[in-house]
C-alpha cells in the first residue's frame, strides 16, 4: 500500500533520469538553492555556532526522547487533543481512517508531509473511499500527474512549466480554454481558486510538523503558501502526522532550529508562515478545529535510536545535502525510487525499508562530503553511507564482482613486495600498449570508465622501481 | 635529482616518508618526482619505504577487516619518519582523517594511527602549513585553471595554499572556473561502479573547465586528474592536465596525462 520502492533498480532509474532531456533541462539550470543559501548564511556570521546548537539540541533531545514524548503526550491530552502512537505504517493509516471515519470525512485536505508519502496515505485514502486533496502548489501538481514528490522540500522541482500549464489544461476542464496560463503567477491564482472551494469544503486537515515541542505540546509547521494554515484551521478535524523524531523539548530550542532551518532550506531568513498549533478551538478563539489529533509514527526510527545510524535523528528535513549533492543534481530525485532521495535518503532509506532493497542508495556517493558539510545539524552523512556499505559487505549482499575483484585486490595489497613487482610488470606492458597515443579509447575490464571517457597510458617503469635505482 | 651525498643530513632536517600513493606510482611517477624535488627544495629529507595502497578501495567498499590490515601495515612502515606527507588528499585524507575512525574500538591501534594522522600531510598543505613555503622558483608560460578535488578540501582544508604558490610562479596565470569546489565525478571505485551518473557529474566540470579558456587544468589528485582528463580528450577539449606538484617543481618536460611527445609535437602548430 505504501510507495512503490523502484531502489533495486537505481541504476536503470538513473539512467532513464539521464536520457530524459526535460529533467536534465530543469537539473542543469540548477535548483537556484545554492547561491541564495549562500547568501542568507553570508548575512548571518554566528550561523556555525547556531549549527552546533541545533545539533546538540537534537543529540539532547534523542538521548532523552522518552521522557520528551511522554511529557509531549500530556500537554497535548491537557489542551484537550488525543495522541496516537503508531509503530507501524499499518497503524498510522489505521489512525487516521479511524479519525476520518468517525467525522464522517468524504473530503480530506493535506499540508505538505513527507510522512504521508512514506506511509501511502493518499493511496490508502482513496481506497477508503475518502478524498484527499494536496494543498500545497507543487504537491497539488504531482498529485493531479500521479507522481511522487521528487524533492523534500520542492516536490515538483522536476516540472518545468510548461508542463504545470499543461497539466492544469487537462485537469481544470471546466475553464476557459483560452485563459492565460503562461507566467508563474497565473499558475498559482489558478490553483488558489480551485483549491480555495477544497479547503472550504474538507472534513479533515492533515498536516505533517516540522517540529513537535514537548514543553507546551506544540505542532509547528513552516511554509511559504499559508495552505498549511487553512488546512489546519478550516475543517472540523485537524490530524497531525509526525514521527517521534520531531520533538523538541521547548519554545527557545524550535527557536533555534528554525533560524538554521529557512536559511538552508530555501535561503530565506524565516519561511513565509511558520505555524504554532496547540489543542483544539478553546472556548474564546475566533476559529480553528472542534478536535485536535496527533499520530506519531515510529516505523523504525526507534531502532536506529541506540546504533550508528542515530545521528540521521537529527534531520530537520531542509533539502540542503539534496541541493549540493553531485548526484542529486545529475539524476533528480525520482531515480532513487522511494520518499527520501540525495544523501539524507541515501541513509534513511536502507534504515525504514531495508539496505538488502536500497542498497544503491549509500553506494551511489563519490564521498565527496558536500552534504555533511552543508547540514544544518552536522549530520556525518559519508561516514553512515560508509557504514552501510559495511553492513552490505558483512551481509554478503555486494554484487559478486565486487567481492571478487576486491580480493584479488587485497591479495596484493596486502602484499608490499609482490604487489611491487606484479604492477611494475602490469605497468610496462599497459604502457607499451599505450605508447603510441598516450591513451586508450577502449580497455578490456574498463569498458566502464571508456565508455565515455579515454584512460590515460601509464608512463612506464613504476615509482617505486625508478626511485631504487635512482637512489642506488 | 640532488646527489643524495650533497643534502644535508644535520639532525634537524626534516624526515620525510613519502606516501607516493598507488595512482602516482603506476600511472604518473614524475609526480612522485616533482613531489620529492618540492620536497627537497624545501630542506627536507625524503625517502620511500616500500608501500602499495592506503586501502581506500577496501574501506569504500565497506571491507573493514582489509583496510584494518592494510592500515596496520601503512602505519608500521612509516613509523620511522617524522612526517608522512602525499601527493593527495584523498590518500593523505584517508591516512590522517579515517585510520583513526577505523581503530575508534581498539586502544592500543587508535593511539599509533592517531599519532600517525598528527604527523601525516597532504603534499601542498605541508609545504606552506607546515614548512612555511612562500614561493617557488618554477616558471610556466600561459593560464591555468585549478580543481578542489573533495577530500583535499572538506577533509584537509586545502583551498588557499596550491593558489598561493602557484600565482609565484612566473609567467603563469591562475583563471578560476565557475564550481572549482564541486566534486568532479571520480569517487574511486564510482566512477566504475555507476558510470553514467559519473559521465554527467564529469561532463559539467569540462564545461566549466573550458570556459575558463584556460590552457592547463591542475588538480592535487590523480584520480580526479585521470577523470577529466579522458573526459576532456574524449570531448576533444585540447586542455593539458597535470598534477599541481609537477608545475609547482618546475617539472614539465614530461607530456600531460594522456598525452604522448609525438602527440605533443603535433599539436604545436
Amino acid at each position: 500500500m505504501t510507495l512503490a520502492i523502484t531502489s533495486p533498480a537505481f541504476k536503470e532509474n538513473a539512467r532513464a533520469a539521464i536520457a530524459d532531456p526535460q529533467l536534465q533541462g530543469v537539473l542543469r539550470g540548477g535548483l537556484g538553492f545554492i547561491d541564495r543559501r549562500q547568501a542568507a548564511i553570508d548575512r548571518l556570521p554566528e550561523f556555525d555556532a547556531l549549527r552546533d546548537a541545533a545539533r546538540d539540541i537534537k543529540n539532547h533531545t534523542l538521548a532523552h526522547l522518552d521522557l520528551y514524548l511522554e511529557a509531549y503526550e500530556e500537554r497535548v491530552r491537557a489542551a484537550g487533543g488525543h495522541v496516537h502512537y503508531a509503530v507501524t505504517p499499518e497503524e498510522a493509516r489505521a489512525a487516521i481512517l479511524d479519525i476520518c471515519r468517525k467525522a464522517g470525512a468524504k473530503s480530506v485536505t493535506k499540508g505538505k508531509t513527507m510522512i504521508a508519502e512514506e506511509i501511502g496515505l493518499n493511496d490508502f485514502l482513496e481506497a477508503n473511499g475518502i478524498t484527499p486533496i494536496e494543498t500545497d502548489l507543487g504537491e497539488y501538481i504531482i498529485q493531479i500527474r500521479h507522481e511522487a514528490p521528487s524533492h523534500i522540500i520542492a516536490p515538483a522541482i522536476h516540472l518545468n512549466k510548461a508542463q504545470v500549464e499543461a497539466d492544469f489544461r487537462r485537469v481544470h476542464k471546466h475553464l476557459p480554454e483560452n485563459r492565460n496560463l503562461a507566467e508563474p503567477a497565473t499558475l498559482l491564482a489558478e490553483a488558489r481558486g480551485i483549491l480555495r472551494e477544497r479547503f472550504l469544503a474538507a472534513d479533515v486537515g492533515i498536516t505533517g510538523a516540522n517540529f513537535l515541542v514537548a514543553e507546551t505540546g506544540t505542532s509547528i509547521i513552516v511554509t511559504n503558501e499559508g495552505n498549511g494554515d487553512l488546512t489546519q484551521t478550516l475543517p472540523r478535524v485537524h490530524i497531525v502526522l509526525a514521527t517521534i523524531e520531531k520533538l523538541v523539548p521547548t519554545l527557545d530550542d524550535v527557536s533555534q532550529l528554525l533560524r538554521v532551518l529557512a536559511r538552508s532550506a530555501t535561503g530565506q531568513d524565516m519561511s513565509v508562515y511558520t505555524t504554532f498549533s496547540t489543542g483544539p478551538r478553546r472556548a474564546d478563539d475566533p476559529d480553528g478545529p472542534a478536535e485536535y489529533h496527533v499520530v506519531i509514527l515510529d516505523n523504525g526510527r526507534s531502532a536506529m535510536l541506540g546504533g550508528e545510524f542515530r545521528d540521521m535523528l537529527r534531520c530537520i528535513r531542509c533539502g540542503a545535502c539534496m541541493n549540493h549533492c553531485p548526484i542529486f543534481g545529475a539524476i533528480g530525485g525520482h531515480a532513487y525510487g522511494w520518499v527520501y532521495p540525495g544523501p539524507m535518503g541515501a541513509v534513511l532509506t536502507p534504515a525504514l525499508i531495508g539496505v538488502d532493497l536500497a542498497g544503491h542508495l549509500p553506494n551511489a556517493s563519490t564521498f565527496c562530503g558536500r552534504c555533511e558539510e552543508v547540514c544544518p545539524v552536522r549530520i556525518p552523512l559519508p561516514r553512515m553511507m560508509r557504514d552501510w556499505r559495511e553492513r552490505e559487505f558483512e551481509r554478503h549482499l555486494s554484487p559478486r564482482t565486487v567481492r571478487t575483484g576486491l580480493a584479488f585486490w587485497a591479495f596484493f595489497a596486502k602484499r608490499p613486495r609482490l604487489y611491487g613487482l606484479a604492477t611494475a610488470v602490469a605497468m610496462w606492458v599497459l604502457s607499451l600498449a599505450g605508447a603510441w597515443r598516450g591513451r586508450f579509447r577502449w580497455l578490456p575490464l574498463a569498458s566502464a570508465w571508456t565508455r565515455e571517457r579515454d584512460f590515460p597510458a601509464p608512463q612506464g617503469a613504476t615509482f617505486q622501481s625508478q626511485w631504487k635505482r635512482r637512489r642506488r | 635529482m640532488a646527489d643524495i651525498a650533497s643534502v644535508e643530513t644535520s639532525s634537524q632536517q626534516k624526515r620525510v616518508g613519502l606516501f607516493v600513493t598507488c595512482l602516482v606510482d603506476l600511472m604518473r611517477p614524475s609526480v612522485g618526482f616533482a613531489a620529492a624535488k618540492l620536497l627537497e627544495d624545501a630542506g627536507c629529507r625524503v625517502e620511500v619505504p616500500r608501500q602499495a595502497c592506503c586501502g581506500q578501495p577496501a574501506y569504500n567498499s565497506g571491507d573493514r577487516r582489509t583496510t584494518r590490515e592494510i592500515a596496520e601495515q601503512v602505519i608500521e612502515a612509516f613509523a620511522a619518519y617524522d612526517y608522512v606527507v602525499a601527493p593527495s588528499g584523498s590518500c593523505a585524507g584517508m591516512l590522517k582523517v579515517h585510520y583513526p575512525q577505523l581503530f575508534r574500538d581498539d586502544p592500543n591501534w587508535l593511539l599509533r594511527a592517531e599519532a600517525f594522522a598528527e604527523k601525516t600531510h597532504e603534499l601542498i598543505s605541508f609545504l606552506v602549513d607546515v614548512l612555511g613555503v612562500t614561493s617557488v622558483a618554477a616558471s610556466h608560460e600561459g593560464t591555468v585553471t585549478y580543481h578542489d578535488s573533495c577530500s583535499g578540501l572538506r577533509e584537509l582544508g586545502v583551498k588557499a595554499q596550491p593558489r598561493k604558490l602557484l600565482v609565484t610562479i612566473g609567467g603563469l596565470r591562475l583563471e578560476e572556473m565557475r564550481e572549482s569546489d564541486v566534486c568532479c565525478g571520480f569517487g574511486g571505485t564510482f566512477c566504475v561502479k555507476y558510470p553514467a551518473i559519473s559521465n554527467v557529474i564529469v561532463g559539467k566540470k569540462t564545461e566549466h573547465i573550458a570556459a575558463t579558456g584556460a590552457e592547463t587544468l591542475l588538480a592535487g589528485d590523480l584520480g580526479c586528474l585521470m577523470n577529466m582528463a579522458g573526459k576532456l580528450q574524449r570531448e576533444g577539449k585540447a586542455i593539458a592536465v597535470r598534477h599541481v606538484a609537477e608545475v609547482l617543481a618546475g617539472m614539465t618536460e614530461d607530456p600531460p596525462i594522456g598525452e604522448t611527445r609525438v602527440r605533443e609535437a603535433q599539436a604545436k602548430p
